[in-house]
């Protein structure tokens, strides 16, 4: 492979007191690929997500997003801690969706959706909205353009949540778990959004229980557990012919569950 | 009538709604309280109503009301930035602007506002001269006697507007911190700094939490205003005192403050309101309040007693 991983994880650890949430987690990801992070709760995919946009910082090792180094910038021999503001332009490189979407309930969806781009990027409003109304459509809610967070379905709310991550026009997407949260009947539209991301070539680390959904999507899949990265490969290996043990297990559990 | 319709029940049996025999009871009594309240006020002649009505709008009452609104405004407006500044140290991430906040909160929440007041009052027993140069050694470029700097006025104001800002940085911490943390990561994933997502995120949503709070501020602070008569500024109910030390018409001139208590706090109750439908937006159910229906309710009330 050439250029620039997009994502390049080294040596990543990261503990709460005596607790290990990560330990050394080694990750690379080439631009418009999409890997999935699987696992049992607490195995600590999430936490390694929100190390990505440094929702959470690390103890060990280094994260890098398009070459640049997540939190520090190298400065002769040393790397020196982002200021906020740096670090603020440096988050705005991922988008980010969350279990709970997240909405700003006070604003309309289309509100929610330009509020960004708007302040942060200086787009002009105008042109903000414009965009907006594009994203809206992609995601299949143009309909849905002046209403709150609350008059919208859970189903309706991701899109939308997905729709304002977009709008930054980030060069990588991270989803936090992003059907855990709805009704069975709703976590099919909102899937399809995400296919069809995948298929336009965003790059993307998605953590998921949907089994056969990151199969389906993803070129690379990481089965973790207790902080650490037990299984990595293609989805066709990982999640149907899994080597270990505790991937076995937890497959055959979802399975059944499902 | 005004109740929701009965749905209609094939076969031709009707839907009975529950009847209320006993509001019949709570109807009467409250008639009954207000005959008598109203029998107090019109038949006793020591209300002296000729009084009230000489009185409720003379100069000397109405400049009074002009310095409790003033009062009020100025404290609240300042108190509120003062309340601001404090909350945002207090949740800083520097510790010392975290310990500078906690100091101030503990003191001016600790010490009565009369003991406050009568401080920065007597300031000039402490600091005889308030000046601007390099301090402790340096020389003074002007100096000014405390005792001309500090009015009743600006005393009363800085005595305030120190308390005010104490209580409101405990109610716009307590607004901010009821956000949900998901806001902030949101805002912050999408590259938003902390003075961004403070005032287009967090603050919107934590103004909605705090307007009951600051409406009972604001009140409190409407009439508590009378406290600063302690270093000699009049203002409505110091006025009202002064004249019925005078003339003995206790009673009337009382009913004067009461009256202009009542219409200047139903006024600020009415603004409170309208805040909290403009920062309920997107958080009730129905973006557009139905109008009120007081009288209309409360006639369904009388009659919905016994309607079959």
């Amino acid at each position: 492979m050439s250029g620039k991983p997009m994502l390049l994880a080294e040596h990543v650890s990261k503990s709460y007191g005596a607790l290990t949430v990560l330990r050394d987690i080694n990750l690379r990801l080439e631009r418009s690929q999409v890997l999935s992070l699987v696992g049992p709760s607490g195995s600590g995919k999430s936490t390694f997500l929100r190390c990505i946009n440094s929702l959470e910082t690390i103890e060990g090792g280094m994260i890098w997003v398009n070459g640049s180094l997540v939190g520090y910038k190298q400065v002769g021999d040393s790397y020196h801690e982002l200021t906020e503001r740096e670090l603020a332009t440096q988050r705005a490189t991922c988008g980010m969706v969350f279990q709970s979407y997240n909405l700003f309930p006070h604003m309309t969806a289309l509100e929610n959706i330009i509020e960004a781009p708007v302040h942060v990027r200086k787009v002009p409003r105008k042109q903000a909205i414009e965009e907006a109304r594009g994203l809206l459509a992609a995601v299949g809610l143009s309909a849905k353009a002046d209403f709150y967070p609350r008059q919208l379905s859970g189903g309706q709310q991701q899109r939308v949540a997905i729709a304002r991550a977009l709008a930054m026009k980030p060069e990588l997407m991270l989803f936090d778990e992003p059907t855990s949260a709805l009704d069975p009947q709703l976590v099919g539209e909102v899937l399809d959004v995400m296919r069809k991301l995948a298929d336009a070539g965003t790059t993307m680390v998605v953590v998921t229980h949907e089994l056969e959904f990151a199969r389906e999507i993803s070129d690379f899949v990481a089965f973790m557990d207790g902080g650490v990265i037990v299984e990595y490969g293609a989805p066709g290996q990982v999640l149907v012919d899994p080597l270990d043990g505790r991937t076995r297990a937890f497959i055959t559990r979802q399975k059944s569950a499902a | 009538m005004t109740d929701a319709p009965f749905p209609k029940v094939p076969g031709g049996m009707r839907m009975v709604p529950r009847r209320h025999p006993e509001r019949l009871v709570t109807a009467g009594v409250a008639l009954l309280a207000l005959a008598l309240l109203i029998q107090l006020f019109v038949t006793s002649p020591r209300w002296e109503w000729p009084v009230v009505w000489e009185y409720l709008f003379s100069p000397p009452i109405l400049l009074g009301v002009a310095r409790t609104i003033q009062l009020t405004l100025v404290a609240f407006v300042l108190g509120l930035a003062l309340g601001l500044i404090v909350a945002l140290m207090r949740m800083s991430q520097d510790p010392v602007l975290r310990f500078v906040a906690g100091i101030f909160l503990w003191f001016n929440r600790a010490v009565p506002v009369l003991v406050t007041l009568l401080f920065i009052f007597f300031l000039a027993a402490l600091v005889p001269e308030i000046g601007f140069g390099i301090p402790f050694t340096g020389p003074i470029f002007f100096a000014v006697d405390t005792n001309l700097l500090i009015s009743q006025f600006t005393a009363a104001v800085i005595g305030l507007v120190l308390i005010e800002g104490a209580y409101k940085a405990e109610i716009i911490r307590g607004g901010i911190m009821s956000v949900h943390v998901g806001q902030t990561e949101a805002a912050k994933s999408l590259g938003m700094t902390r003075g961004l997502y403070m005032r287009r995120i967090i603050l919107p949503q934590a103004v909605r939490v705090m307007v009951p709070a600051m409406g009972n501020q604001f009140i409190s602070l409407f009439k508590s205003t009378s406290i600063v008569s302690v270093i000699g500024y009049s203002e409505l109910l110091t006025t009202v005192q002064l004249i019925y030390n005078r003339t003995y018409q206790t009673i009337p001139l009382l009913v004067v403050a009461c009256i202009w208590y009542l219409s200047l706090a139903s006024l600020a109750m009415y603004g409170q309101r309208k805040l909290e439908q403009r920062f309920g937006r997107g958080f009730d159910a129905d973006p557009v309040p139905a109008k009120s229906s007081w009288a209309r309710n409360s006639w369904g009330w009388v009659t919905n007693w016994r309607r079959a």
